[in-house]
């Protein structure tokens, strides 16, 4: 009898909450469908008289977009890369590999992290000043080529793999590099589809850094470009609505497509403490 | 030992760009902390003069630096308790026997959170409109007059939490979610059989056994939103009235747009030794409750 009175509840509850989570993104792509104007009336439409691609077209042409687009993969892709080779690397052999002062560094690593990684800022931006790299795509990648959290996800996922497949390989006369290429990472899969989802998503979405190192207009990455458009063209409500969607939707379709991968690095990072 | 010297080789590349870019930045912060460092000694370093705690004391005569304080904390005390709020609730219901068609609402409540910050920000700017928002048409509706939200200083804050709420909820729902499926059913049945309600159990079994879920929850958030940023400078720059200016964002504008080095440094540390005391307390807070 109670059933029939909550279940409804509970499901009308949960429709409302993803109408309210789901409304923005969706009234964001009908409005970047609109012509100049359309969306600045009252009462706001909900969607466009006559749907054009007008507002693309203008993002690409006058206002340049293709090249922040650019920019955003190429770093994306280019820090995913990099970071991977050196976190796994790392985290396997702080999980598989014996060292002096292993346990000693990696507690030190688990420590840092309650360091916002804001504090290294100012100094960063001098460091990399000195190297040359301010204004350059290396002021992205260079500092971002590995990171404790991403060692640390391929450490907790690494401990499970068997100690005695890896003696094996060695009486069999394995390199440890030969182990790591041929053993090592195959097992690690998932870790690492789950590790460059993180890496690539993060890195698109950054704002700050990008925001202080690259103050050359053509070096811009997409959130910052619409960052600065958003600015300039306060009341073009049409146009704004493109570029958001051109910043947002490529993140939202990858997390679409490997979410399985991206929720359990969510969970097996929050077990941190 | 073979293994040891290979080992190196595998640990190395990640540590030395960590240890140049991460912790030496650290160390390094504090110390320019001491210093005196802006435009001129970028230019020649021979300008650097020691100055001690100067700046921090300066920055406790700067009323721009308290009221980004002021800020801050309001906006870490009014959104973590309903960011957190929020995610539980949101468990709670993709958690209930009754729930049809989860994954698909697990998906669409999570969405949010991995859209791009300054994307969805800009959107919001547009929904908290004065004029053509659909916020404000929504209330209207309701029969409550027009909120000049991003532009009456007593509104942006609260504007600003509500965004923070929709974008960040679904992250801490994952983990309540993770943890709800983790109490045993039979501790239900058992309640169940005592002729517990749904609020007696909600009280008795799920709060108990998820305690150390919020706990962990709970210093993950506050730590996050101490870093409030990127919202304000989309949505308000700061303003009006500069309501919206975070530690945050007072630190970027006095180091990269003054470029008073030096006492962005200050900034800095004043914001992580902050996010540190409050993380100290709340853990031993939780020894204290005995947990």
């Amino acid at each position: 009898m109670r059933r029939r009175v909550q279940a409804p509840l509970v499901n009308g509850l949960l429709l409302a909450a993803a109408a309210l989570t789901l409304f923005p993104l969706l009234w964001m792509v009908s409005v970047s469908l609109m012509s100049p104007g359309e969306a600045s009336s009252y009462p706001p439409p909900l969607v466009p008289e006559r749907a054009t691609l007008g507002n693309y077209r203008e993002l690409f042409g006058r206002a340049g977009v293709g090249r922040y687009l650019v920019n955003s993969v190429f770093l994306a892709a280019a820090v995913t890369a990099v970071s991977l080779v050196f976190n796994v690397a790392a985290g396997y052999a702080f999980a598989k590999l014996r060292f002096a002062g292993r346990d000693r560094i990696f507690k030190l690593l688990l420590g840092a992290l309650v360091i916002p990684g804001q504090v290294a800022m100012v100094p960063l931006f001098l460091l990399l000043k000195e190297m040359g790299l301010v204004n350059s795509y290396g002021g992205v990648i260079v500092p971002a080529m590995a990171g404790i959290f991403g060692i640390f996800l391929v450490r907790q996922y690494a401990l499970s793999i068997p100690d005695e497949l890896l003696e094996a390989a060695r009486i069999d006369g394995a390199s440890e590099f030969r182990i790591f290429g041929a053993i090592v990472v195959p097992a690690l899969k998932p870790i690492i589809v789950t590790l460059a989802v993180f890496t690539l998503l993060g890195t698109w979405n950054d704002f700050m850094w990008p925001l202080i190192v690259l103050t050359d207009k053509d070096l811009y990455t997409l959130p910052v470009a619409l960052a600065s458009l958003s600015r300039e063209h306060v009341q073009d409500n049409e146009l704004m609505m493109a570029g958001s969607v051109l910043t947002t939707l490529p993140v939202l379709l990858v997390f679409l497509a490997l979410q399985r991968y991206y929720m359990q690095g969510l969970l097996a990072g929050s077990v941190k403490g | 030992m073979r293994v040891d010297r290979a080992a190196w080789w595998f640990v190395a590349p990640a540590l030395l760009v960590i240890a140049v870019f991460f912790f030496l930045p650290v160390v390094a912060a504090f110390l320019i902390s001491l210093t005196d460092f802006d435009i001129y000694a970028l230019a020649d370093l021979a300008n650097l003069r020691f100055v001690g705690l100067g700046n921090y004391l300066k920055l406790l005569q700067t009323p721009l630096f308290w009221q980004a304080l002021g800020n801050t904390l309001y906006f870490v005390g009014a959104g973590v308790p309903l960011s957190i709020a929020a995610s539980l609730g949101a468990a709670l219901l993709l958690h209930s026997r009754l729930t049809r068609f989860k994954p698909f609402f697990r998906t669409a409540l999570f969405a949010p959170v991995v859209t791009t910050l300054v994307a969805v920000a800009v959107i919001w700017r547009y929904l908290f409109n004065t004029r053509y928002g659909l916020l404000n048409y929504a209330l209207g509706g309701l029969g409550i007059d027009p909120i000049d939200w991003l532009g009456d200083p007593h509104w942006a804050m609260p504007a600003i939490i509500l965004f923070a709420v929709w974008k960040n909820f679904g992250y801490n729902m994952i983990i309540f979610l993770a943890g709800l499926q983790s109490i045993p059913d039979e501790l239900y049945e058992a309640a169940r059989i005592d002729g517990a309600s749904i609020w007696r159990q909600f009280a008795s079994v799920t709060l108990p056994m998820l305690s150390p879920v919020v706990m962990l929850v709970g210093i993950l958030t506050i730590a996050g939103y101490f870093q409030l940023f990127a919202e304000p400078y989309v949505m308000t720059q700061g303003g009006p009235l500069q309501s919206t200016v975070s530690v945050l964002y007072f630190m970027y504008e006095e180091g990269f747009k003054w470029w008073n080095l030096g006492s962005a440094s200050a900034v800095a540390f004043v914001l992580f030794l902050l996010i540190f005391a409050v993380t100290a307390l709340q853990l031993r807070g939780k020894r204290w409750i005995g947990g």
